[in-house]
């Protein structure tokens, strides 16, 4: 879908991005993980040419970045930022609108297509349709941000830091949001953030920048499994590697086919973290396991846990 | 009493509009007051033209070189807010704060052994002196429009010329029109010196009455042109609050 060759940016005496190579497939969910100043932004802003390269190449669907007009190329990408920069003078539906307008789509389609996004988000149309952008919260003001995003249904969506600016709870909300549009929609996504457990709960593929090259990349699994290089440690780890390692499998994968006994439960698709977290709130070392229906699989030891998160 | 009309009288706008319009029609009706406050003048009302007459040939003139002012002032404003155009900011606002450093007066004096005398040396002082106040509130508003609403539009896909009439002018409005309501009012008593080189407006009978002594003539013409730019003034700022408010 997009694919960068050997690209590299400078910013006066500074490298943003040195030769850098990355390809994001299509319907991937890549999420790029760094530091402030590791040329994240800058891998992102070049995808859309809100930047020009000092030199390599970038392909969007096989095409030479060049041979796009920017603004052509843009109105097939989605765009969603921390600072969500909705237009403070056109109501949410108006910015949901922005680029289906651009794109001259009717007004029947364009109306029909905010009401689709604004519940796809959780925002209730008739209540927020012709709200103003002060009159929301952060969290909502971002999910108007993310449908505007998604309004022209683009071909990838380009998230820079998109849920940075919120709340933990809202972060959280959103983060499961995004996750069940790109599971639903099968939209590719590049995202760019800081947050180590955002990275890993979002990211089919995970790309850990440094100094404006890729240090690592693979399946958020692939890259927390040992043996863990030291600054792969350090950037994914920090004091929580065990628990990382957990949160990425599920209860269902370390459950044991055993019957059920008296004592808490817990559903199926649930984390391994949150099972440890169950545990330790109820003091007790094992769980039974249910599945959607409630009906219960088996069991879930400390044990297990233990092996799960080395 | 009624409440809209209550709140009507209220409005200091309808008050100073029905004042300036009585003053406007009525004047000859205050000869006796005006003969009676000024018992030495033999003519204590100006008579040479209809108020009506003076007001609206003041208004003209003021707009047009409003008119001027403010599409110099805008396209200038714009200019120097482009990529292309930022090089020249400085120099646009040098020569816009030149204009409004020089007296009108100097201008007239300059201007009317170039076209001569009447409405159009007056024409061009106006316009010099009011392009500052719509240039600056131009580079003002659209300097204020942040940047992640223009990171945001160029990465949807506008094109510059799009953001800067979907988003950019939008935004600004409220401080444009902020500006062009302060050239247009500073302009409105400016214009009264313009009476010196010929035309005629509101200033004829201040600058007649000063040179024949006749300080009725000087009182009739200030009163009407002073309702005249409080009239303006609250009208814009009551168009300026709209325009900051969508509905």
């Amino acid at each position: 879908m997009i694919e960068l060759s050997e690209v590299s940016k400078t910013f006066g005496q500074q490298p943003a991005v040195e030769r850098l190579s990355l390809t994001v497939a299509r319907g991937e969910f890549l999420v790029l993980l760094g530091a402030s100043g590791s040329g994240k932004s800058t891998t992102l802003r070049l995808c859309n040419r809100l930047l020009e390269p000092d030199s390599g190449s970038i392909h969007f669907a096989g095409t030479d970045l060049r041979s796009f007009e920017p603004h052509v190329l843009r109105r097939r990408m989605g765009y969603a930022i921390q600072s969500v920069g909705l237009f403070p003078h056109w109501t949410v539906a108006q910015n949901i609108a922005t680029v289906p307008q651009l794109l001259r789509w009717s007004k029947a389609r364009i109306a029909a297509r905010v009401e689709e996004l604004l519940s796809l988000l959780h925002l209730d149309p008739a209540t927020f349709k012709d709200r103003y952008p002060h009159a929301l919260s952060g969290g909502q003001q971002q999910r108007v941000g993310v449908a505007r995003a998604l309004a022209a249904e683009p071909e990838v969506l380009l998230m820079d830091e998109p849920f940075g600016a919120l709340d933990p709870v809202t972060r959280q909300a959103l983060q499961e949001e995004i996750a069940r549009i790109h599971r639903v929609a099968g939209t590719t996504i590049l995202m760019v953030t800081h947050d180590v457990d955002e990275a890993l709960r979002l990211a089919d593929r995970l790309v850990l920048m440094q100094q404006g090259r890729v240090l690592q990349q693979g399946s958020p699994a692939a890259l927390l499994a040992p043996p863990l290089d030291t600054k792969v440690a350090q950037m994914l780890g920090g004091r929580e590697l065990g628990l990382r390692r957990l949160a990425l499998q599920t209860v269902a994968s370390r459950a044991r086919p055993e019957l059920a006994s008296p004592g808490p439960s817990i559903a199926a698709d649930a984390n391994l973290r949150e099972a440890l977290d169950l545990m330790l709130q109820q003091a007790c070392d094992h769980l039974n396991v249910h599945d959607a229906a409630g009906q219960p699989i088996g069991r879930l030891y400390l044990a297990d846990l233990a092996e799960a998160g080395a | 009493m009624s409440g809209p009309l209550r709140q009507l009288l209220r409005d200091p706008l309808v008050w100073s509009s029905m004042l300036l319009l009585a003053l406007v029609l009525g004047m000859p009706g205050l000869r006796g007051v005006f003969a009676t406050l000024f018992p030495e003048l033999p003519r204590p009302l100006y008579e040479q033209d209809s108020f009506l007459s003076l007001t609206l040939a003041h208004l003209g003139l003021v707009l047009l070189a409003g008119s001027i002012a403010s599409s110099l002032g805008l396209l200038g404003g714009i200019a120097g807010t482009r990529r292309w155009g930022r090089e020249f900011r400085p120099l646009l606002e040098t020569l816009a704060g030149v204009g409004q450093t020089l007296p009108p007066v100097a201008v007239l004096a300059v201007a009317v052994p170039l076209v001569g005398f009447g409405a159009l040396p007056a024409l061009i002082a106006l316009a010099l002196y009011g392009l500052l106040p719509v240039l600056h509130a131009t580079l003002a508003g659209l300097d204020s429009v942040p940047a992640a609403e223009r990171d945001a539009a160029s990465g949807l896909g506008m094109t510059p010329a799009q953001i800067l009439w979907r988003l950019e002018l939008p935004m600004a409005a409220p401080v444009i029109l902020a500006g062009v309501r302060t050239s247009l009012v500073i302009n409105i008593g400016t214009a009264a010196v313009a009476a010196t080189v010929g035309a005629h407006n509101l200033g004829s009978p201040i600058i007649i009455g000063i040179n024949g002594y006749n300080t009725a003539y000087v009182l009739q013409g200030a009163l009407v042109l002073g309702l005249l730019a409080i009239t303006c003034d609250l009208a814009l700022g009551r168009l300026a609050r709209r325009w900051a408010h969508p509905p």
